[in-house]
């Protein structure tokens, strides 16, 4: 058995260590990654065998965070970044949008973009302002991206070596209150053998509704699911957000003829609308309800003694599909 | 003068006087040969005509935009001519002169400003990366792969010194004063050349900064200097020498070159509105060409006869420019969708075969434009 027991958190800092090791041209690059190995650890180690040319504690400054990443990457280099936390993103959203995503259409397909920006998001740890967004639908929302998320050890290992594989630039959410989840990781194979990155993955079979989450809410999905002993709820786990996997949803919707979408994210112009939008033109005669959107609400993430308000919860989830079925 | 007016004067590094006359400088030797004189003033010539045709072509509706380099063509001229083969540069979008010198031409120069591309060459063919709109973002660029350069053991004798040009302006963007500052931490191979052109669209450099700018590079830990920007000698023998400095493994230098631009910010914009025509006349005073021609008829390196030719070289240049230019293809209409992802992306694969059928729908139709 090649499998090992690992954190999420573990399992990430496995899989780039593996993409360190197999290509020289993998850097890492954030605040406080070397010695300290990142405010999550997530770099724990890495500095110490690779060095400081391969694992760069830079400047605490974002935008120079990605912009140098691009240097890096237009002189045959696969930089991975670490931004520190989802709030702290803003500062850089410049040169990730006009700069990062654009590089390769302005060029003709002269010039690779493979940077991955990695990125702890979501609520759920009892953090101070700005530490606990979900700033999702911004990158899915621009072109030239590719959008990630994990929510299991074993994804976390093979997407982040596939995401640092990609010539593309990968924005890959690490959602942080799920960092500390142990579970076995399957640890043979290669990256290309691994389940793909844009592939969605049915998380649990049923037959009456299909509940989408992604992320930290895949965990919350899969209790609903446990919970509701009266009707069968299939689990349908994103993990690609750009672009989304629509065959798997959509098959599924057409199976069970109900669809309820949950993200932590605001619910308004969230990846929920998106998917309802899609599924609507897709699916409509499969349709026996409206599609329910279960979000955080169109605030500014509250304070953490609020957020089991505001973080959509076993509940909620179950109410969303009492919703579907009311109808 | 107020003394310091007086002395940011004295700290000007000039070589060659408005008038023509040669002032050789202690720190910054230049040994031309009288070929290599009339080769610059050749560029200096070639340059502002490129520059002048494209203006012409915009006004004509050929060009969407143009950003005129007029009165920066030393500037240009003196740090792109200090640029060996390996050495990388990343632009802002009035650098013509630059991209002269690294043997770019008008196919490739007006592809961004007719619309028919966001970019318009190959990077890696001309060590030359793609104009850059959003104002100090190359910077960092810059710096990022100078730290490639650093770690690919590709510097000394024979290795490579990164450039960045940016403008007054874009000293005030964050992303330049990061760049100076992840370039100085790392010790990065690189040089930050401003030209001072004395105005971002319409704000005078001292809406921009209260410091002189090469003296920022002090607070960042690097040298800076302030060159005559209109002085192409100057130019020239400050960028080699930073280059050098760059490549030995000595870190970063800040050139400012002071200079003016001539025209407008670009074409869409009114300098009249903003500024008085005796600034523009002191500044034409310290023209960057006439002064080369002064020293080429001064020292009796060049006859009417050369100038006569530069003149007929720059006519040819000024019709292959409009040719050129009118020649540039539209893209097809699928090209929207071209090299997005490197690797197959299914919204945008779905969205690329709906809008291709629905093009097809029109083929047969009356009056179908394509």
């Amino acid at each position: 058995m090649s499998g090992t027991e690992l954190t999420l958190g573990r399992a990430i800092n496995a899989g780039l260590r593996r993409a360190m090791e197999n290509d020289p041209k993998v850097l890492m690059m954030g605040e406080d990654i070397g010695k300290l190995g990142g405010v999550f650890r997530i770099t724990d180690g890495l500095y110490k065998d690779f060095g400081a040319d391969r694992v760069i504690d830079t400047p605490l400054a974002e935008s120079g965070i990605i912009g140098t990443a691009i240097g890096l990457a237009m002189r045959g280099y696969r930089p991975v970044c670490e931004i520190q936390f989802d709030g702290f993103f803003f500062p850089a959203a410049n040169q990730t949008f006009t700069q990062l995503a654009k590089f390769r259409a302005r060029s003709g397909g002269q010039l690779r973009m493979p940077v991955v920006i990695r990125i702890p998001y979501g609520g759920g740890i009892g953090a101070v302002e700005h530490h606990s967004e979900s700033p999702e639908a911004y990158f899915t929302h621009t072109a030239g991206l590719r959008t990630v998320t994990v929510a299991n050890p074993e994804d976390a290992y093979w997407m982040i070596q596939q995401a640092v594989a990609c010539d593309d630039p990968v924005v890959f959410l690490e959602p942080k209150r799920r960092y500390w989840d142990k579970a076995q990781v399957r640890t043979e194979g290669t990256p290309e053998t691994a389940t793909p990155m844009g592939a969605a993955r049915v998380a649990r079979s049923g037959t009456d509704i299909t509940l989408v989450a992604y992320g930290p809410m895949v965990k919350i999905a899969l209790q609903a699911a446990e919970a509701d002993t009266e009707r069968s709820i299939e689990v349908v786990d994103l993990r690609s957000l750009s672009p989304v996997d629509y065959d798997t949803v959509f098959e599924s919707v057409r199976r069970t003829g109900r669809l309820v979408v949950a993200h932590e994210a605001p619910v308004s112009s969230g990846l929920g609308a998106e998917i309802a939008a899609r599924v609507t033109e897709s699916c409509f005669y499969h349709l026996e309800a409206p599609v329910v959107r279960v979000g955080g609400f169109d605030t500014p993430y509250p304070p953490s003694r609020l957020e089991e308000h505001y973080l959509p919860d076993l509940d909620r989830v179950l109410d969303g599909v009492d919703r579907a079925f009311a109808f | 003068m107020s003394d310091s007016a007086a002395h940011e004067e004295q700290e000007l590094i000039q070589l060659l006087t408005p008038d023509g006359e040669s002032v050789p400088h202690p720190d910054y030797p230049l040994d031309l040969t009288a070929e290599e004189v009339r080769g610059l003033y050749r560029d200096l010539v070639l340059v502002r005509r490129l520059d002048a045709e494209a203006v012409a072509l915009q006004r004509q509706g050929e060009l969407g935009l143009w950003a005129s380099l007029l009165g920066q063509e030393a500037a240009q001229i003196g740090s792109g001519r200090a640029l060996r083969r390996q050495d990388v540069v990343f632009p802002s979008y009035r650098d013509h002169g630059v991209a002269w010198c690294r043997g770019l031409g008008s196919k490739e120069l007006l592809g961004l400003f007719r619309g028919v591309t966001n970019g318009g060459w190959d990077p890696a063919e001309y060590n030359f990366y793609l104009y850059t709109i959003v104002i100090g973002s190359q910077t960092l660029h810059a710096t990022g792969y100078a730290m490639g350069v650093q770690r690919d053991g590709a510097l000394g004798e024979d290795g490579i010194a990164v450039i960045t040009y940016f403008g007054d302006g874009a000293t005030s963007q964050g992303d330049t004063n990061e760049a100076f500052n992840y370039a100085a931490v790392n010790n990065a191979p690189i040089v930050f050349f401003c030209q001072n052109n004395q105005w971002a669209i319409s704000e005078p450099s001292e809406r921009q900064s209260r410091a002189p700018i090469y003296q920022r590079a002090a607070g960042f830990g690097f040298p800076g200097l302030r060159v005559d920007g209109n002085d192409v000698f100057a130019c020239l023998a400050v960028t080699r020498e930073a280059l050098r400095h760059a490549r030995e493994g000595q870190g970063p230098t800040l050139i400012e070159a002071f200079t003016y631009r001539m025209g407008a910010h670009t074409t869409s914009d009114d300098p009249t509105r903003y500024r008085l025509s005796a600034e523009a006349e002191e500044w034409q005073r310290k023209d960057p060409i006439s002064r080369v021609r002064a020293y080429l008829v001064r020292e009796g390196m060049a006859d009417d006869g050369f100038f006569a030719a530069v003149d007929a070289e720059a006519e040819e240049l000024g019709a292959r420019v409009r040719t050129d230019c009118r020649a540039l293809p539209d893209p097809a209409p699928l090209d929207i969708f071209r090299e997005v992802y490197a690797e197959p992306h299914s919204h945008l694969d779905r969205q690329r075969a709906e809008f291709a059928d629905y093009l097809a729908s029109f083929e047969g139709a009356e009056g179908a434009a394509r």
